[in-house]
């Protein structure tokens, strides 16, 4: 039982980084109905500009906030330059936009940074607490996680920018109608995502250990647990994230170990979606014709 | 009295088919101009040049300045508010989220318009926290006009808002909108195919044919002209 | 009566003459040219050379496929890496194990990918959009797995080798290989374009675009959707079949989802509702990651995506998705030349008369 409540916590807290690049994916997905494949190497290149800042000396949470910032316009960058050009063109040629997006960066790193494994460091020590139930590590990043969902949820809620996001997502031609600049609520919402990815991805490098590789499976288990929880939902994310953690963990742990395991882990999670194919969370698309 | 808003020999686009061919139509300041016509007749088309939602060619001038080649927010936030057809309203956000995106561009004064807004609609402050969506088409319709009216426009543009509505409640929108005609000193430029009821509020009528306009002038002589009788008001 | 102007026939044949001749004719003369060139072209490359080629042609068969599934229907496939895997382990578990020979494993190879595509075909219905996308990237992650753990079939992590066919008609074993599929691709395209041009296609285009009225007219969604997602697993497993007996080795590592992601590229690129794309599509996925690595070693896939940005902004609908309109444009301005020619011989007549 001690084993099993272990697994789940350490589960929560690989969960969290899921939840939060999957909050990143729904966010794109609701501005712009595009699956942002590049949304894990975005992440993997913030870290390691945090990791550059790191090295040069800066304490950890100023490298942490430098980060965002600079991801944050950067997700900007991006979403003018690269996305603007296919946002009315078929919805194929951005995918394929994005997927070239994720070779960019991916290519990039390598040849910055080159492939070598490096180790990053985590503000918080690895000891264990509550009986060794969970350690403080895990225990900090689902907290960074749950600040960040709360100041997001404040955001988009509270303040006239995110109702202004919201409603440039549903109903773009409306939002124009009162004055709102779609254009520019899409960047933002591309900056918050990749800020988002940072998070996620500074979180966890100290366990993946930081390489250009680092987020591909990251990436795959966000994904799915977007769509477990309803691509447009961010509820939704957030809560595939979590159980998309512990699945993973207890699959790992109990039934099958290394390779295998993101097959499995995947089979379940299409299982749950054979039986609720919009996800727990999501809204069927009402067409109407 | 002067023009606030000019519309000279605009064409307007749908990718490459002309649509709307060359148009004249001025709305008066203060009074409330009609378009008429059938459908398809480029009434909807004309609105969209006006705010900018189509590929247009000639001068579109709203007091003063020019307006054809702006964005739609740009428009939006020089005066104009547009209500669409089908009200457009955000069907995911409550009422008073809607209403606060309408007071997007006024946002110092948005808190005060809001409640002039609940004192013209008290059904909508009954159902502020309700999701737009669960509003009947007649509140949803007042939720458009008070969401246009909280950008304190000097031009509304009505497109149908009879659309889909029970004659009940037409005639208690079209009461509010003569009323804040009145109040808030707006021009409205309304597009309907209600005839009848349209030439009874308006000042003055432009009657559209395929993208031409065929008749103009006082509203009064529009309705009492015997073949737009015949045609468009039945009788 | 005098002499009178006479054009090369009257009325509208006139007016839809293009330099003298017919848009089918110019059709026929463009297809028959691009196939006699294709045909003498390996006689005049190296051997090298002629093995790209013979690569690209695979793929165009496998962009093919997609492109049915894809870019007719709509059903959006990140995993048919997968269904070219199955095709080349059937291909090489026949030949290795039971001894048969290569040209004759193609047809099982592509029977039993069919069979695959409708058995997948039919939980897919139940999918849509990233859905789907994700229930196709599970199978692309799972094929190389799965094809190391059934290791007594496969031979697991070592892959299988196969041993290279005698050619016939005296000719060079790449020559050959490349005149023999280049057959199996004028085939693919034939089958296509008889099933895309017709009642399925436009049953399928249907589907994709309005489903709801499809349905209302009568259309048997589930049907041709399953239908179209097996026969786009043929065509990409016979590709798959194809590439194992050209490479003459088989192993997992060859399939990743790479691979699957490839195809959706060179489909994108090429044009994804198009018959002609899979060609440009498979020279895509052939030539631009090496020309990538020409350009720049150290970061040869930032050039490969680079190259897929700049496809995509300039022609979103595909090489040949765009150039259609562009032909039909063209086409269009001859005929109206012609009628305006047309036109005012006609009053000459009437003046002269």
């Amino acid at each position: 039982m001690h084993e099993f409540l272990q697994q789940v916590f350490s589960g929560l807290a690989a969960g969290s980084i899921y939840a939060s690049v999957a909050l990143a994916l729904v966010m794109i997905y609701r501005s712009t109905d595009l699956v942002n494949f590049a949304q894990g190497e975005m992440a993997m290149f913030s870290t390691y500009i945090a990791w550059t800042l790191v090295n040069a000396g800066l304490p950890f949470w100023v490298a942490f906030v430098v980060t965002l910032v600079v991801s944050f316009i950067g997700g900007m960058v991006i979403e003018r330059v690269v996305i603007r050009p296919v946002e009315n063109a078929p919805v194929l040629a951005a995918v394929v936009v994005t997927i070239g997006l994720l070779l960019i960066f991916n290519s990039l790193a390598g040849w910055i940074y080159t492939y070598t494994v490096q180790d990053f460091p985590s503000p918080f020590p690895d000891r264990p607490l509550l009986g060794a139930l969970i350690t403080t590590r895990d225990l900090g990043v689902i907290a960074v996680t749950l600040v960040m969902l709360v100041l997001l949820f404040v955001f988009f809620r509270f303040t006239s920018t995110g109702l202004a996001m919201r409603a440039a997502a549903q109903n773009p031609v409306s939002a124009r109608l009162c004055g709102i600049r779609v254009g520019r609520m899409l960047a933002i919402g591309w900056g918050l995502a990749a800020a988002i990815g940072a998070t996620a991805g500074i979180m966890v490098a100290p366990v993946l250990f930081l390489d250009p590789n680092m987020m591909g499976g990251v990436l795959l288990y966000a994904f799915a647990s977007a769509l477990l929880g309803g691509i447009t939902s961010p509820v939704g994310a957030v809560v595939g994230g979590l159980i998309v953690g512990v699945t993973e963990n207890l699959v790992g742990t109990y039934l099958i170990a290394s390779q295998l395991k993101l097959t499995v882990a995947l089979a379940l999670i299409i299982l749950v979606l054979v039986f609720r194919p919009n996800g727990l969370f999501g809204t069927a698309i009402v067409r109407r014709v | 009295m002067a023009a606030i808003l000019e519309l000279r020999a605009v064409k307007a686009f749908y990718g490459q088919s002309e649509v709307v061919h060359g148009i004249d139509v001025a709305v008066e300041e203060g009074g409330m101009t009609v378009l008429l016509g059938a459908n398809g007749a480029g009434k909807t088309t004309t609105l969209r040049a006006i705010c900018g939602m189509v590929r247009t060619e000639g001068e579109i001038v709203f007091a003063g300045k020019r307006l054809d080649r702006r964005a739609t927010e740009a428009i939006a936030g020089v005066g104009v508010a547009h209500v669409p057809e089908g009200r457009g309203t955000f069907i995911g956000l409550t009422v008073e989220e809607n209403l606060r995106l309408g007071g997007y561009t006024r946002a110092r004064r948005a808190q005060a318009n809001m409640q002039r807004m609940y004192a013209y609609f008290p059904i909508l402050a009954d159902r502020r926290r309700q999701q737009g969506g669960a509003l009947s088409g007649g509140e949803q319709q007042m939720l458009a006009i008070a969401r246009a009216l909280m950008m304190e426009p000097r031009l509304l543009v009505l497109d149908e808002p009879s659309f889909g509505l029970a004659p009940r409640i037409v005639e208690d929108i079209f009461a509010i909108v003569e009323r804040i005609r009145k109040e808030e000193k707006v021009s409205v430029l309304l597009v309907e195919q209600n005839a009848s009821l349209a030439l009874e509020l308006a000042d003055h009528a432009y009657l559209l044919e395929t993208g031409y306009v065929v008749a103009s002038g006082s509203a009064k002589s529009l309705a009492d002209d015997p073949q737009i009788r015949r045609s468009y008001l039945g009788y | 009566m005098e002499k009178r102007i006479t054009l090369a026939a009257p009325g509208q044949a006139a007016v839809d003459s293009y330099g003298g001749l017919t848009a089918d004719a110019w059709r026929w003369i463009g297809t028959l040219a691009l196939i006699a060139v294709a045909v003498a072209l390996p006689f005049t490359l190296s051997k090298y050379h002629v093995f790209e080629l013979t690569m690209v042609m695979i793929y165009a068969i496998a962009v093919l496929g997609l492109n049915i599934l894809t870019g007719y229907n709509g059903q959006i496939s990140l995993g048919h890496g997968g269904f070219f895997a199955a095709g080349a382990y059937t291909t090489a578990i026949l030949m290795h194990r039971y001894g048969v020979p290569y040209w004759a494993t193609i047809p099982p190879a592509g029977l039993i990918c069919f069979v695959l595509g409708v058995l997948f075909g039919l939980p897919a219905l139940r999918f849509e959009g990233p859905y789907l996308a994700l229930v196709t990237v599970a199978m692309a992650l799972a094929t190389p797995q799965l094809l190391k753990y059934f290791d007594t079939w496969t031979g697991g992590q070592q892959g299988i080798n196969l041993v290279k066919p005698t050619p016939a008609f005296g000719l060079d074993r790449d020559r050959w290989l490349y005149l023999l599929i280049l057959v199996v691709l004028l085939v693919a395209i034939r089958i296509a374009a008889n099933m895309l041009r017709g009642r399925t296609g436009r049953a399928l285009v249907a589907i994709r675009d309005h489903p709801i009225a499809a349905a209302a007219m009568g259309i048997d969604t589930a049907r041709y959707k399953t239908l179209a997602f097996g026969t786009s697993t043929m065509f990409t497993g016979v590709a798959g079949a194809l590439s194992a007996i050209v490479i003459g080795y088989v192993s997992p590592e060859s399939y990743s989802l790479f691979l699957s992601i490839s195809f959706l590229v060179g489909s994108a690129v090429g044009g994804i509702a198009t018959i002609g794309g899979a060609i440009v599509g498979g020279f895509f996925i052939q030539f631009v990651p090496n020309l990538a690595n020409d350009i720049s070693d150290a970061a040869p896939w930032a050039i490969y995506g680079l190259a897929m940005l700049l496809f995509m902004y300039a022609m979103p609908h595909g090489v040949v998705g765009s150039l259609g309109p562009w032909f039909a444009r063209l086409a269009q301005r001859i005929r109206l030349h012609n009628a305006a020619v047309k036109n005012s011989a006609d009053e000459y007549k009437r003046w002269e008369a």
